[in-house]
């Protein structure tokens, strides 16, 4: 039923990746950390979609594109509760939930504009010290990212 | 090869503290020995902090190590654009243990990441500043005669002072009771309440220096300071709330000591200096031992 409910709302693809579950206010910057507004792939997305789960949802539609780790864990901190359905031949192949890391580098910069990692060239590293919401602990300068402050680099 | 290095007061366990407070005690008896002959340390100060590179110097210069390093970095390749990195991987080859201060928080785990000799943290801008942790620590125990079960209160800026986040989390593997005493704009940020929270250990919020000071065993003052508060008429109105005078120690217990790390401007009036239980100077007198105690568990060192 709901799945219907999709297919109607946003065209289905041939091949590719299917991003479910993506909190509405979150469209945007799900789209920033995959770097699909520079990608040459069809991309199809819906934005206030209605959803049981999360009242209002977004979903994002990429055409023969499939994420790699890196890019599933930069998803992973801005929409964690997203799902990814990889689709052969219009068919559901592989349904994948976003696992938050336990440590993360590289990928978003520390809120601490005395940190060293914002001085010099230092690849940024966290441990996940909370997954709902997230807060990251920056190893450098033991100072909390959470959330809402999170900045993919 | 490095990973004795003490950057964060949380690379410690309970047992590491105990360790370095045993060796202390052995080090005040005996400070001027031959532990360090045929060693280089180099002493790097990105930033300029006299009383600390003067006490890890003093540290080693009475254990017989040589010293190389800079105390300001303003004569130093780093004021024509080089990277810490390269900083430290070139001193990297000539000594046996870096010291090091720097402005940038985490600047010394970084460094510590980079080097294949240990580091030890001298201070990385306001994140941690672990050896006046461990003096801090070593003057407690020395006065007491123990760390267990004490009750701690902690005056002054307990919102930005490094000295007091790092001193609860250290007294915190020994059963303490903590009371805070500050002005609201400058209070124990909500994340060190949460860990002691988390540790069920328990502590009490106070505006005013009062009576609670009479069931203290340590008073740990810091400075209130003028450009933490951006009105400055609430300065003004706190500035001489926080401020202890021989008189308000009548009442105190016995064993009770006056901690403050340094440099102090008047939250302790000098009529204290001459009580018995002003032990602030000692404190500082401290600080050679316990670096030289950190220093010999850094390097693996044996009696």
């Amino acid at each position: 039923m709901t799945a219907k409910k999709e297919l109607l709302q946003v065209s289905a693809v041939e091949n590719g990746t299917v991003i479910d579950h993506i909190p509405a206010r979150k469209l945007f910057d799900v789209i920033n950390v995959l770097g699909i507004a520079s990608c040459d792939n069809t991309i199809t997305f819906g934005n206030n979609l209605a959803s049981r789960k999360l009242g209002k949802k977004a979903i994002v539609k990429i055409s023969d594109r499939y994420l790699v780790d890196e890019e599933i864990d930069k998803l992973a901190l801005v929409a964690p509760s997203a799902k990814i359905n990889i689709i052969r031949n219009f068919e559901v192949v592989e349904k994948k939930t976003v696992n938050v890391p336990r440590r993360v580098e590289g990928i978003a910069r520390c809120v601490n504009p005395q940190c060293i990692t914002n001085h010099q060239n230092v690849r940024t590293r966290f441990d996940v010290v909370g997954s709902t919401p997230i807060v990251l602990r920056c190893l450098y300068c033991e100072k909390l990212t959470d959330q809402e402050h999170i900045e993919i680099l | 090869m490095n990973n004795c290095s003490l950057i964060s007061i949380t690379d410690y366990s309970r047992e590491d503290i105990l360790d370095v407070l045993k060796s202390a005690s052995r080090f005040e008896e005996c400070p001027n020995n031959r532990l360090l002959e045929g060693k280089v340390v180099a002493s790097l100060f990105f930033e300029p902090s006299t009383r600390t590179r003067l006490s890890f110097e003093t540290a080693i210069s009475r254990m017989g190590g040589r010293i190389v390093g800079f105390s300001d970095s303003s004569s130093t390749s780093t004021s024509k654009g080089e990277s810490l990195k390269d900083t430290i991987k070139m001193v990297d080859n000539y000594c046996d243990l870096i010291v090091m201060r720097h402005p940038l928080e985490g600047a010394a785990r970084f460094a510590s990441e980079v080097a294949s000799v240990p580091v030890i943290n001298a201070g990385d801008g306001a994140n941690q500043h672990p050896t006046q942790t461990m003096l801090d620590l070593y003057s407690i125990y020395k006065t007491q005669g123990r760390l267990e079960n004490l009750e701690i209160v902690m005056v002054g800026d307990l919102k930005y002072g490094r000295t007091v986040h790092s001193l609860l989390q250290a007294m915190s593997h020994f059963s303490p009771v903590f009371h805070f005493i500050s002005p609201r704009e400058l209070e124990m940020p909500p994340a060190y309440k949460l860990y002691l929270d988390g540790l069920r250990i328990p502590y009490h919020e106070h505006r005013e220096l009062d009576n609670v000071i009479n069931q203290a065993d340590i008073l740990y003052m810091t400075r209130v300071q003028r450009e933490r508060f951006a009105d400055l008429l609430e300065y003004e109105k706190v500035k001489n709330v926080y401020v202890l005078r021989n008189s308000m120690l009548a009442g105190t217990k016995e064993n009770l000591r006056v901690l403050h790390p340094l440099p102090r401007v008047n939250e302790i009036n000098e009529d204290v200096d001459e009580n018995k239980k002003a032990y602030y100077f000692d404190q500082a007198r401290n600080g050679v031992y316990t670096r030289q105690a950190i220093i010999f568990k850094t390097l693996n060192l044996t009696w």
